[in-house]
C-alpha cells in the first residue's frame, strides 16, 4: 500500500534539485504538435530542464491564450489524441526528468479518472495538471491519482483567498503551480507584480516546491522569477517558436538561455 | 427544481469546474445573488424592470386553429412578445441589476444568434453599464442585423476567430476575457450553463416564464395544469424557467433539441465551460461542433439541471430536424399569424409530430413556450420557404 502522504517521484526529484540551489526549469510542449514532437523532449532535457510539462490537447482550452490554443488545434488537426501521444512516449524512455501531463478535465472524465491515470503511469508520466479542476472539485481525483502513482498538481492564483491557498498548498502533489497573473497563458512583456506576492503567500504554508507559470517568456523574466519562486514553467514562449517552425535544436538553444539566467541567481 | 446549495450540484451534474482564477469571482456572484434574491428591494426593482421595460407579463395564447388541426389543445407562452424579442431579456435584466448592485461597471457576454447579446446590450444601456459581447466570426456573418443592433445600443462586439467560430468558442473567449477583468466586470452568462451559480441563477431569473404560465393555466385551463409542458433546449434556459413553474405538478416535461445539437439526448458525461454535464464528444473526448439551422440551439451540450432531469426521468429530451423546424415555423405563421424563432419552432415541430400518437394523445393539453420571434431568421427562411 502506497503511503499517499509521502512525496512522490516528481516532488522528490524537484526537491533534490532545488536543494542544490538550482532554479527549476519546466518547459512545456503540446503533444503531437509536429510529426517528430518527442525530439523536443530530449532537447529540453539537454538544455537543462528539470521537469517537462506535456500538454494533451483539448478542443476547448478555456484557460489558454492564442499560442497554446493554436498549438492544440494544430496537434488535433494532425490527429493527436491522448492515446497516440502516450504511445509516442515509447520513443523516449528514461528521459531522466519527470513528465507532468496537463490537460482539461473533460479528457480525464472521458476515460474515467482511474483509467486515465493508469494510462499516464504506464506511459511513464508521473504528474498531472488539470487547470479546470480546482481544489474543491478534486476529491474524485486525489486518491485515484495517488493510488496510480500520479501526482496531482493544483494551481493557485492571485485571487485565491488565504484559507483556500492553504488547502491548495496542502493538497497539491509534486509542486504548487503558481499562476503569476489574472489572465490566460501567453507571453507578456513583463512579469506581473502579483507573481512575487502570490509566491510569498504560498511559501508561508508549505515548503513544497513552487513553480511560477503564465507569461514567463524571457531570460530576464526567468531570472526575476527565480529570485522568489523555486522555478518557472515556460509554455507559450516555447510553443510560439515551435509553431513558427523552430526545431529541437532551436528550442535547446532558447531554453539554454533560460537555464543560464536561472543559474545566475 | 430547488437550490443546488453549497456544492452547486444537480444530482451528479453542475459544480464549479472553473479555473482557480475564476473561483473567487464565482463565489462572489453566488453570494451576491443569494443576498439579492432575499432582498425585497432587489425583487421589486427587477419586477418593475420586467414590467415597464420588458413588457411582462406575456400572454398565454390559445393556438385555436392549429389545435383544431392537431387534435390537441395547444397554448403558447408568448416570450416572443417581450422587449428585444426573446426570453433572454428576463435573465439579463436580473444579472444586470445584480452586477450594478455588486458595483461592477461592465457586462461581458457571449452570444450565438445575437439574442442574448442584444438583450445584454439593452440592459447595459438601460442601467448605464458598458457591454462587451463575444461573438463567433461565422455568427457575425450570419446575423449582421443583430450585430448592428448591439453596436447601436452602445455595446462593443468582439469577433471570435478561433475554433468553429460559433457560440462554443464565443463562450470560451468570454471566460478567458473575464479572468483578466473580474474586479470590474460581471460575466453575464446567457443560458443555464457555466460554473455554479450560473445554471441555478439563470434558471431562477427565467422561472418568471413558468410562474406566470402556471397562474395563467390555473385561470384558463379546466384542469388547471397542462398535461405536457414543452420547450426547446439549446443550453436550456427557457425550458428550465418554464419547467420550474410546474415542478410540483404532474405535467410531463419535454425538452426539444436540434438533431445536430442534442446534448441531452445524445451527449456523454463531461466538463465544459465550468460545469459537469452532457456534451457531444468524439471517441477521443474532444468536443464535437454542433450544427443547427437555429443558431440558439447550436451548442454541443446541455445545462446540468437538464442532464439531471433526464436521469431522473422527470423530463424527456427529443430531437427534431432542421426541415421539421422550418415546416413548423411556416405552419404556425399560416394558422396563427405568428412567425416564431427557429429555436422555438423546434418545440412546435415535436408537438406537430407527436400529436395524436402515444406521446401526445388526442385531446391532451399542451403548454409550449414560444421563446422568441422569428424576425432574426427571416433571411434564413427566405432561402427555404
Amino acid at each position: 500500500m502506497t503511503n499517499i502522504l509521502a512525496p512522490g517521484a516528481v516532488e522528490r526529484h524537484l526537491r533534490a534539485r532545488r536543494d542544490t540551489g538550482r532554479g527549476l526549469l519546466m518547459p512545456y510542449v503540446t503533444g503531437g504538435v509536429t510529426p517528430g514532437w518527442t525530439r523536443y523532449l530530449k532537447a529540453f532535457v539537454e538544455a537543462g530542464a528539470d521537469a517537462i510539462e506535456l500538454g494533451l490537447p483539448f478542443s476547448d482550452p478555456t484557460l489558454d491564450g492564442a499560442t497554446i490554443q493554436q498549438a492544440s488545434d494544430t496537434a488535433l488537426a494532425r490527429g493527436a489524441s491522448t492515446r497516440r501521444i502516450l504511445a509516442d512516449l515509447a520513443e523516449v524512455r528514461d528521459l531522466g526528468v519527470p513528465l507532468v501531463a496537463s490537460t482539461y478535465y473533460n479528457l480525464v472524465l472521458h476515460d474515467g479518472p482511474e483509467a486515465f491515470c493508469a494510462a499516464l503511469r504506464r506511459a511513464g508520466v508521473s504528474g498531472l495538471i488539470v487547470p479546470d479542476l480546482p481544489v474543491h472539485e478534486a476529491d474524485e481525483m486525489t486518491d485515484v491519482a495517488a493510488a496510480a502513482g500520479v501526482e496531482l498538481v493544483l494551481l493557485a492564483s492571485p485571487a485565491t483567498p488565504r484559507e483556500r491557498l492553504e488547502e491548495i498548498s496542502r493538497r497539491s502533489r509534486g509542486f504548487v503551480y503558481a499562476v503569476s497573473l489574472m489572465g490566460t497563458t501567453g507571453e507578456r512583456a513583463a512579469l506581473a507584480a502579483s507573481a512575487a506576492e502570490l509566491t510569498a503567500r504560498i511559501r508561508r504554508g508549505t515548503d513544497r516546491p513552487v513553480l511560477l507559470g503564465f507569461g514567463i517568456s524571457t531570460p530576464d523574466q526567468a531570472r526575476e522569477a527565480g529570485r522568489y519562486a523555486d522555478g518557472v514553467v515556460v509554455g507559450a514562449a516555447v510553443m510560439r517558436r515551435v509553431l513558427d517552425g523552430a526545431g529541437p535544436d532551436d528550442l535547446r538553444a532558447f531554453l539554454a538561455t533560460l537555464r543560464r539566467a536561472l543559474d545566475q541567481e | 427544481m430547488g437550490d443546488p446549495r453549497a456544492r452547486g450540484r444537480f444530482g451528479e451534474y453542475g459544480g464549479r469546474y472553473a479555473p482557480e482564477s475564476l473561483v473567487e469571482a464565482c463565489r462572489e456572484v453566488d453570494e451576491a445573488f443569494r443576498e439579492a434574491r432575499a432582498d425585497p428591494g432587489f425583487r421589486g426593482a427587477l419586477a418593475e424592470l420586467l414590467a415597464l421595460h420588458a413588457g411582462r407579463p406575456t400572454p398565454l395564447t390559445p393556438a385555436r386553429r392549429l389545435s383544431q388541426e392537431l387534435g390537441v389543445r395547444l397554448y403558447l407562452k408568448r416570450e416572443d412578445l417581450t422587449h428585444t424579442g426573446s426570453h433572454k431579456i428576463n435573465n439579463v435584466l436580473g444579472q444586470a441589476l445584480l452586477a450594478a448592485r455588486m458595483g461592477r461597471r461592465r457586462l461581458i457576454a457571449e452570444t450565438g444568434a445575437g439574442q442574448h447579446g442584444v438583450a445584454t446590450a439593452t440592459a447595459a444601456a438601460l442601467l448605464g453599464l458598458e457591454a462587451t459581447v463575444f461573438m463567433g466570426e461565422r455568427d457575425i456573418e450570419r446575423q449582421a442585423l443583430n450585430v448592428f443592433r448591439m453596436r447601436m445600443l452602445g455595446a462593443e462586439v468582439i469577433p471570435v476567430t478561433t475554433g468553429s467560430r460559433t457560440l462554443k468558442d464565443a463562450t470560451s473567449e468570454a471566460m478567458r476575457h473575464w479572468v483578466g477583468v473580474t474586479g470590474d466586470s460581471h460575466y453575464c452568462v446567457g443560458s443555464v450553463i457555466g460554473p455554479d451559480p450560473y445554471p441555478w441563477m439563470v434558471r431562477e431569473f427565467q422561472r418568471v416564464i413558468g410562474d406566470e404560465a402556471r397562474g395563467q393555466c390555473a385561470a384558463e385551463l379546466r384542469t388547471g395544469v397542462p398535461d405536457h409542458v414543452v420547450a426547446c433546449v439549446g443550453g436550456g434556459s427557457n425550458a428550465a424557467g418554464t419547467f420550474a413553474g410546474f415542478a410540483d405538478t404532474s405535467a410531463r416535461f419535454v425538452g426539444v433539441e436540434a438533431e445536430g445539437g442534442a446534448g441531452a439526448a445524445r451527449g456523454r458525461l463531461g466538463v465544459l465551460h465550468g460545469c459537469r454535464s452532457l456534451f457531444l464528444q468524439d471517441d477521443d473526448g474532444q468536443i464535437v461542433e454542433a450544427h443547427s439551422i437555429a443558431a440558439g440551439l447550436d451548442y454541443p451540450g446541455v445545462g446540468p439541471e437538464h442532464a439531471h432531469l433526464r436521469d431522473l426521468g422527470r423530463a424527456r429530451y427529443v430531437t427534431v430536424t432542421d426541415d421539421e423546424a422550418v415546416g413548423a415555423a411556416v405552419r404556425l405563421a399560416r394558422t396563427e399569424g405568428i412567425v416564431p424563432a427557429l429555436e422555438s419552432a423546434h418545440a412546435l415541430a415535436w408537438v406537430i409530430r407527436a400529436a395524436g400518437g402515444g406521446d401526445l394523445p388526442a385531446g391532451s393539453t399542451v403548454l409550449m413556450t414560444l421563446s422568441g420571434r422569428g424576425d432574426k431568421d427571416i433571411s434564413t427562411l427566405k432561402e427555404l420557404v
